[in-house]
């Protein structure tokens, strides 16, 4: 049995950890490209979201490398996420290909469900061994979530250009590479020497700006032009707001181990979106507001084309932006989506919160 | 009062229960006019641009009815069917129109969520009463008087095939109260072709979106098949041939009617699929519908697609084909 599974951002290093401690052989999808978005959209219907397309392309590649059992997850609605396993696989069984399709549905209740398919996929393991591996993964997870956060927090004040970029690959290196816990917690060790190395500038008004929205075009550089990076290279300190360790949390845990955290941010988006939209729609809007409130200069929103959840949140963006006195911009992404144009954006947006930045200090310095 | 009821979206559905429910608290109803192009005008003015062209039409409607009213009735509508949920714009749909709406009267948008259970409608019931400030003795009597004029009427739906097609200015359900029980639809001969039309009730009975796309099938002495006329537990035996249960109701009554049509080996002679440019579930369900019957084309199948700069003379094009192939098959 030869495992794959789609990308999303760095998943694919706990994945290919877990998969690889049970004893299965993984194959890792190339990392998305433009070919992997050109198979999935030709194959793909056109009206669905980016990421079925290019997941779907993901799948393409992995298949023709040799792998023959899908790992995809599911849901339970009203985001269409919920149904892409049971449309891809449609599609791949029409295009011709052998396969085995498993769909790791959200534990409802039925967290052994979701046990019993890992020990179908990992050939009986017992329940001790998928621990640990989870165990291995799930810390590689939070490592990686917290590289990201330094790595986006650095970047924008380092001194010598692409050198924070440099560390960041390294350290991926590292922690891909690490097969037990303590290569992992060696890893950790190297990478925090790697990343202090860096030299900074002292940048007193250091530029803020908070990325919300849908979690996969937040999370695939891909599809979202590595738009951290140039936002750090235009000399921006930036925050996410989803990251995978959150995900996990809230989808694969059974409900008693879920933080509360979720709820009390949800609150704040109330006044504007009370209850549950589906997929990351509320949490966007409380995003936002919290970003407001920790004093951000700016929050960029991104979603692919004709996400539901995100377009109810992008209807209240002009009020929540107005209240709470921040600049948002939204990005819609789809295939036809094209870097120049979002850098244009992206740096005109940047001047305008520098300016308004500027003006505040000005206002504060002559007593306004 | 007079209470605003836009006639778009779940209109189609639910307006035999919200007007009956509304009149015997005592208030009037005003219903928004037949969507036409200022409506449409105005939707597209003040919606968010992702929306899909139902979502605009609606705030179009939300725009007719603001000067014409004292109280708006905008329901956060999240689920109609025990499990499964609607499009999550529904969800958002009062505030998608509070934001983008200046100058709104008060608005009602009580929660409509039978996820749960069944319950559900008396719970909304309860909470567009209290908004209202009526005592619960009276909220609950009006709900059973509505409640059992909407089931009844669910029933004549089915048992008479009776389409909720409003006819000019008056409702679906006004135009029907009067045959309510002793009308009985047209036994068509053994030569009508029978089309099984499929698309969200807001698509497909909606005469300016739909550019009368079922008068124009009648006219062609087609009978058209919707899933609103479809008993309930058909469409329930269509969708258990799906390997995942779908989620989102209008999608599940897609789907179902058609596997039910196709598996049962019901005489069609064709198929015909509206949605809207955009819509999210539609993307999955017409994908799964165009796989499924291309699989064993048994069916001419017409998959139409339409958004607020849809033609109708490509659409008439499009459609006469359609009529020709179903035509000609059964000659043949």
């Amino acid at each position: 049995m030869k495992v794959t599974f789609p990308h999303m951002g760095n998943l694919y290093i706990p994945l290919r950890t877990f998969f690889e401690n049970l004893g299965a052989e993984v194959v890792v999808p190339p990392l998305s490209s433009k070919r992997t978005l050109e198979i999935g959209c030709k194959y793909s219907p056109e009206f669905a979201c980016l990421p079925l397309k290019v997941t779907l392309g993901n799948f393409i590649e992995a298949l023709e490398m040799g792998a023959d059992t899908i790992v995809m997850a599911g849901g339970v609605g009203p985001c269409r996420f919920g149904y892409y396993a049971e449309v891809q696989r449609e599609i791949l069984k029409d295009l011709g290909y052998d396969f085995d399709m498993i769909v790791l549905e959200p534990p409802q209740g039925h967290f052994w469900d979701l046990i019993k398919k890992f020990k179908y996929i990992t050939n009986k393991k017992s329940f001790k061994e998928i621990y640990l591996a989870g165990k291995l993964a799930w810390k590689k997870i939070i490592l990686l979530d917290r590289l990201e956060k330094m790595v986006n927090r650095i970047r924008a004040v380092e001194l010598e250009k692409g050198k924070t970029d440099k560390a960041y690959k390294k350290a991926l290196n590292l922690i891909s590479n690490a097969r037990d816990e303590q290569e992992l917690a060696f890893a950790r060790q190297q990478i925090a020497k790697e990343i202090s190395s860096i030299k900074k500038a002292k940048e007193r008004n250091l530029l803020k700006v908070g990325l919300v929205g849908e979690i996969y075009t937040l999370l695939e550089p891909f599809v979202n032009f590595n738009i951290e990076k140039q936002l750090g290279e235009l000399g921006v300190l930036v925050e996410r707001s989803i990251y995978i360790s959150q995900w996990v949390r809230e989808n694969l845990l059974p409900s008693f181990m879920k933080s509360k955290e979720p709820e009390v941010l949800a609150k704040l988006a109330e006044p504007y979106i009370p209850c549950f939209v589906g997929g990351h729609g509320r949490e966007s809007v409380a995003q936002i507001v919290s970003y407001a409130k920790q004093g951000f200069d700016g929050v960029i929103h991104l979603l692919p084309l004709t996400c539901m959840p995100e377009i109810v949140a992008k209807s209240v963006l002009p009020m929540v932006s107005k209240i709470h006195s921040i600049p948002v911009m939204t990005f819609v992404l789809d295939e036809h989506s094209a870097e120049t144009g979002l850098r244009t954006r992206l740096e005109a947006f940047v001047d305008l919160i520098r300016e308004r930045k500027e003006e505040k200090e000005f206002g504060v310095l002559s007593g306004d | 009062m007079r209470i605003g009821v836009p006639r778009a979206l779940f209109y189609y559905m639910y307006y035999p229960f919200w007007k009956t429910f509304f009149e015997a608290l005592g208030h009037e109803v005003i219903l928004s006019s037949p969507t036409n192009k200022k409506i449409l005008k105005d939707g597209l003015e003040f919606a968010v641009d992702d929306a899909c062209l139902p979502v605009k039409v609606f705030h179009g409607h939300i725009v007719d009815l603001i000067e014409k009213v004292d109280v708006l009735f905008i329901p956060r509508i999240i689920s109609i069917e025990p499990g499964e949920f609607i499009c999550p714009k529904f969800l958002g749909l009062p505030d998608m129109v509070k934001s983008s709406i200046p100058d709104l009267p008060p608005i009602i948008d009580s929660n409509l969520s039978v996820y749960k259970n069944r319950k559900g409608l008396i719970e909304h019931a309860k909470s567009i009463g209290t908004d209202l400030g009526h005592s619960s003795k009276l909220i609950l009597k009006a709900y059973k008087i509505a409640s059992t004029k909407f089931n009844s009427y669910k029933k004549f739906q089915i048992s008479h095939e009776k389409l909720p097609l409003d006819s000019g200015q008056k409702s679906f359900f006004d135009s029907n109260s009067s045959y309510f029980s002793r009308h009985k639809n047209k036994c068509l001969g053994e030569n009508t072709l029978n089309v099984l039309l499929l698309g969200h009730p807001y698509n497909i009975y909606d005469n300016y979106i739909s550019m009368n796309l079922i008068t124009k099938l009648q006219k062609n002495g087609i009978k058209v098949i919707t899933p609103e006329i479809i008993p309930v537990k058909n469409i329930s035996a269509g969708a258990k041939n799906l390997k995942k249960r779908l989620f989102w109701t209008l999608g599940k009554n897609i789907i179902g009617s058609t596997y039910y049509y196709m598996d049962c080996g019901k005489a069609l002679d064709g198929i015909i699929h509206l949605a809207s440019f955009g819509c999210g579930p539609d993307s999955i369900v017409g994908e799964l519908l165009e796989r499924k019957l291309s699989r064993n084309r048994l069916v001419p199948f017409l998959r139409i697609n339409i958004d607020e700069h849809s033609g109708e003379e490509g659409f008439n094009t499009r459609l006469e084909a359609f009529i020709d192939v179903i035509e000609g098959r059964r000659r043949n």
